[in-house]
């Protein structure tokens, strides 16, 4: 179904605070969908990378409520692919930042299971808790 | 060789397997770790926004200890080696961006004002896997041939991505092949050798690393592989202990054998049972390392 955006003054910032926050030019997105196909976590995600670049560049803030950002795990592998060198996985932490930086953390490190904790590697735990805790 | 190394978190608790075979593997050839003195945590995961600098100090601080070890002459290199693929990728991530942002490591110096000098950029980091490869693989004095073994090799993300800290071609690595072929193992080409295994995910979202665990061990069986290797302590822990789990819930899951490469250097280059840590590997290696006998101290 057809959508009809009106760019305002609160798209523009929208779509600065990102590109400041990940200092990738989004605007140079040309949608080829390159980051889509390789993505390891596509079938999981509600809206796929390609579709993300092109609701931030569109200023849309709700962009902010798809699990996309959190799924991503900066594995890179559209980095090295983009066609226009974007690193959406700057993208990506720039979006979960500006969550995070609202103190709404996306893990509550209360629900994890003690004897899940004891096993899991240190480097699991802190990488899991820098992505997703503010 | 002595070499500062930066062990991390990980090698000293789930992965204390990949550090003993990496240092018993690497003594053998001639090269002499040197554990940096205060290391501290590098931070796992790189910050990727462009004002959050305050977490690139962690490595910074790492470098710095490096710096002073060179002034000392406690080593004989200015490159910082690691095992773990994550703080390899962690580290180099960092230190690229204050070899190429003057006033962000001024900040960050002027911050660390109570340490005893700035960091001036000058260490390089490396992973032993490159340190080999400088070495020769054809170099190592391979004393029992793992002669027959079909190894595919898992490169995970960290040590090929992003393309400015991979250690190989990020799309179609080598080198860790070429070390199979130079321990007398058959290399298994296969398509999941760089597929991310979940990574971090592994805390809250079991099934997704499960269902991503399961295709990399499908490809690799589904191309002849007997065994997988990597340099990732968590790779490792999803491959290995997810795998197991998987297997006891479905008793007809074929488990395959994970290792770290420094394990099956280790058998090659014929050190002893007790350098491997093997007993700390989820899935049993055991039967698959049956065919070779002469490993060091086995019953």
């Amino acid at each position: 179904m057809a959508k009809k955006i009106k760019f305002t003054d609160k798209t523009t910032k929208f779509l600065e605070k990102i590109m400041d926050l990940s200092g990738e030019q989004v605007t140079l997105c040309e949608q080829c969908g390159t980051c889509s196909g390789g993505c390891p976590f596509v079938e999981e995600m509600d809206i796929n990378p390609s579709q993300i670049m092109r609701l931030v560049m569109l200023g849309q803030e709700e962009v902010m409520e798809s699990q996309t950002m959190w799924l991503c795990a900066s594995c890179y592998t559209c980095t090295i692919r983009c066609p226009r060198k974007l690193d959406l996985s700057k993208v990506s932490e720039a979006l979960r930042q500006v969550k995070l930086r609202e103190a709404v953390d996306n893990i509550d490190i209360a629900e994890i299971d003690a004897a899940e904790a004891v096993k899991l590697p240190t480097i699991a735990l802190v990488g899991n808790f820098r992505k997703f805790t503010g | 060789m002595k070499i500062p190394y930066f062990p991390g978190c990980t090698m000293k608790t789930t992965a204390k397997n990949f550090e003993m075979s990496a240092i018993a593997s690497a003594k053998k050839i001639g090269i002499e770790f040197v554990e940096i003195p205060r290391w501290n945590c590098c931070g796992v995961v790189s910050s990727l926004t462009s004002d959050d600098l305050m977490k690139h100090l962690a490595p910074v601080r790492n470098f710095l200890r490096v710096q002073e070890m060179n002034k000392a002459e406690a080593v004989s290199e200015n490159r910082l080696l690691t095992l773990c693929s994550m703080c390899y990728n962690t580290l180099s991530l960092t230190n690229n961006r204050m070899k190429e942002n003057a006033d962000e490591l001024q900040k960050i110096n002027d911050f660390m004002h109570r340490e005893d000098e700035n960091y001036a950029g000058s260490v390089d980091v490396v992973h032993f896997l490159s340190i080999l490869d400088e070495w020769g693989f054809d170099k190592l004095k391979i004393e029992n041939p793992l002669k027959n073994l079909k190894v595919a090799s898992y490169y995970g993300c960290m040590l090929l991505r992003p393309k400015e800290v991979g250690i190989d071609d990020p799309e179609a690595p080598q080198i860790m092949e070429k070390l199979v072929t130079a321990m007398g193992a058959e290399s298994v080409e296969w398509d999941a050798k760089s597929r991310c295994c979940g990574s971090y995910h592994t805390v809250k979202n079991i099934d997704l690393v499960k269902k991503l665990v399961s295709g990399i061990i499908n490809d690799a069986r589904e191309n002849g592989a007997e065994a997988i290797i990597t340099s990732c302590p968590l790779c490792a822990f999803n491959l290995d202990v997810r795998q197991k789990e998987m297997a006891v819930k479905n008793s007809d899951f074929q488990t395959m054998p994970i290792f770290y490469f420094t394990q099956l250097l280790g058998i090659a280059l014929g050190l002893e049972k007790s350098d491997l840590g093997l007993e700390f590997n989820a899935i049993n290696p055991n039967e698959i390392l049956k065919k070779y006998e002469k490993i060091k101290g086995a019953k």
